[in-house]
């Protein structure tokens, strides 16, 4: 298996992994997607709130606000020890505001001082003159399966990596090539067309259909067992990190699975 | 107030809604302040340019 980077920052990563088929890459794809725990806020108590928006409302924009995930220090719900919200298993926050203002993500006091919303800026309620919130948000790890505001990706996808064959002995009229693909992909290069950056075509064939006059001398199709990966996340785990943990997930159920058949063996 | 997040794929949109909306009020293209908070896809686009403040 042959991996290569082609863009990475903060919450987002694009590779490029080769000798791999559909049902692997598919498989992390469905791991990174659903099975990754992160937090999110799951209760909320409403102690006062003489806003404009519901209180409904209001829990659901608090759960959709994206949280910092440490996963060495936190279990899952169902696996603790505790009736209900431990600080093993869950974090607090507070939010006492009072209008006029516009309450930001970044007024939620959290009880754990390394677990804060990823983003300091996101509005939450707007308070006018005189109104008052007063909550507690009670955040813990959860899975994508059962709600998308734990869904450590936003976008996770892969596709199949493009392969443009150009017949260079029949094709003319080169510059009309260049001018018409979109992505910039076909590219003059003493006076030969060539491709560049081969990632970036989408496979829409333009090319191909305008050389039917030239004896279809383009073909565009796959490489066989190549794919582009792309992997965003919401910004509560870093993507590398996403990565790591999907892979530790697949190795976990595969260790269950020879055990399994070890046990059965004996 | 905005949406939290995109409806379609979920990307976190709200954290830049006060910035476009300072910057296009002062006569800036919307197009390219999206281009430079970071919003490339078209769903997430969407979310800013039809939204109408309600709450």
């Amino acid at each position: 298996m042959n991996i290569e980077l082609i863009e990475k920052d903060d919450e987002r990563v694009v590779f490029v992994a080769e000798g791999v088929d559909d049902t692997f890459i598919n498989t992390i794809r469905r791991i990174c997607l659903v099975e990754i725990p992160t937090l999110a806020i799951e209760d909320v108590n409403i102690f006062k709130n003489d806003a404009k928006m519901f209180d409904e409302v209001l829990a659901h924009r608090l759960g959709l606000i994206p949280i910092k995930t440490d996963l060495d220090s936190y279990v899952m719900p169902s696996e603790c020890d505790c009736d209900s919200h431990c600080s093993n298993c869950s974090v607090s926050f507070l939010l006492k505001e009072r209008g006029p203002k516009i309450v930001y993500s970044k007024d939620l006091k959290s009880d754990d001082p390394a677990i804060t919303p990823v983003y300091d800026t996101i509005p939450i309620v707007r308070l006018q003159e005189g109104e008052e919130v007063e909550l507690e948000a009670i955040a813990e790890l959860g899975l994508g399966s059962e709600h998308a505001k734990w869904q450590a990706t936003t976008t996770c996808g892969y596709k199949y990596y493009p392969k443009v064959e150009i017949d260079q002995d029949k094709i003319t009229d080169l510059e009309q090539y260049v001018e018409e693909c979109p992505r910039k992909v076909l590219q003059l290069e003493d006076d030969t067309l060539v491709t560049k950056d081969v990632y970036k075509c989408s496979t829409c064939k333009t090319c191909q259909r305008l050389s039917e006059k030239d004896d279809n001398a383009i073909n565009v199709s796959f490489e066989e067992g190549k794919y582009i990966f792309k992997l965003e996340t919401d910004g509560s785990l870093e993507p590398l990190e996403v990565l790591t943990i999907a892979c530790d997930i697949l190795s976990e159920k595969a260790d269950n699975l020879i055990d399994f058949v070890m046990n059965e063996e004996e | 107030m905005l949406l939290v997040r995109c409806f379609s794929c979920g990307k976190v949109i709200s954290a830049s809604y006060d910035e476009f909306k300072e910057r296009t009020e002062k006569g800036e293209d919307p197009g390219e302040v999206l281009d430079d908070l970071g919003i490339h896809k078209y769903c997430c686009r969407r979310m800013f340019i039809s939204h109408v403040d309600v709450w």
